[in-house]
């Protein structure tokens, strides 16, 4: 099953509707509670990245049989060095976006913690790729 | 203890959620970074913070948490208000400090 979601830069406000719309879809489809959290929280986190971040973005969700993969693809300034933006704290968040409570540098790593593989492509200038896969 | 034991106990305001307010509290999580809430709260804990916009709400909707519990007399915005009548979870007020309160209901919900 495939399903496609788009996502605007800078709105705050809508921050979190394709996580809570996956959520709903995964659990209707019998997801185990337990791979439904956990994708929640790495999709999550990527969807705000895509509004704290990018211009705008598309979030892609695969649903296979043994496994839920979601591509983000997001035009904008890119990630220059990913080894760096995967360290905990390390964030590039600007003074509004962090006064929200958001920008503490625990956004990549909450993503890596709660995926089975996690895979980041950046173009500087661009934008940037995030994969999430988790098993069942 | 439940929600509404909690907010009897300590004299709590409630802003809504009222239906929702015999749901058990299980455990609680203070944090005013969002990423932090998301990456290690659990599913039933009360969330205290003194974030008061709408993406507190996206939070604690995705993570199941049982109620949002705002200190210092901070009020939820507009939005986030909206989006808590809509999704039925229990915001939540008092005047005191984080520490203040983040004690009392750690006394209480582990009585």
């Amino acid at each position: 099953m495939h399903f496609e979601y788009k996502v605007e830069g800078g709105d705050f406000t809508n921050a979190g509707t394709t996580s809570s719309e996956v959520k709903k879809m995964l659990k209707q489809l019998g997801v185990n509670p337990s791979i439904v959290k956990r994708t929640v929280v790495a999709l999550y986190e990527a969807e705000v990245n895509i509004v704290a971040h990018a211009y705008r973005g598309t979030i892609f969700v695969d649903l296979e049989e043994n496994s839920v993969s979601i591509r983000l693809e997001d035009e904008g300034p890119g990630i220059p060095d990913i080894d760096k933006a995967m360290e905990q704290g390390f964030s590039t968040a600007s003074p509004e976006v962090r006064e929200m409570g958001f920008g503490a540098g625990m956004g990549l790593p909450n993503m890596k913690n709660n995926s089975d593989k996690l895979i980041v492509n950046s173009v500087v200038g661009k934008g940037t790729t995030v994969e999430i896969i988790n098993y069942f | 203890m439940t929600v509404q034991e909690l907010v009897d106990a300590l004299g709590l305001t409630v802003f809504c959620g009222k239906e929702n307010l015999n749901q058990e509290i299980k455990g609680g999580y203070t944090s005013d970074l969002l990423s932090d809430v998301m990456g290690h709260a659990t599913e039933g804990q009360i969330w205290i913070t003194l974030q008061t916009h709408k993406n507190v709400l996206a939070i604690a909707s995705l993570k199941e948490l049982s109620a949002i519990l705002l200190v210092k007399g901070s009020t939820p915005e507009e939005d986030m208000l909206q989006q808590a009548v809509e999704e039925g979870i229990p915001v939540l007020g008092t005047n005191e400090q984080t520490f203040e309160t983040t004690g009392k209901v750690y006394q209480l919900i582990n009585r």
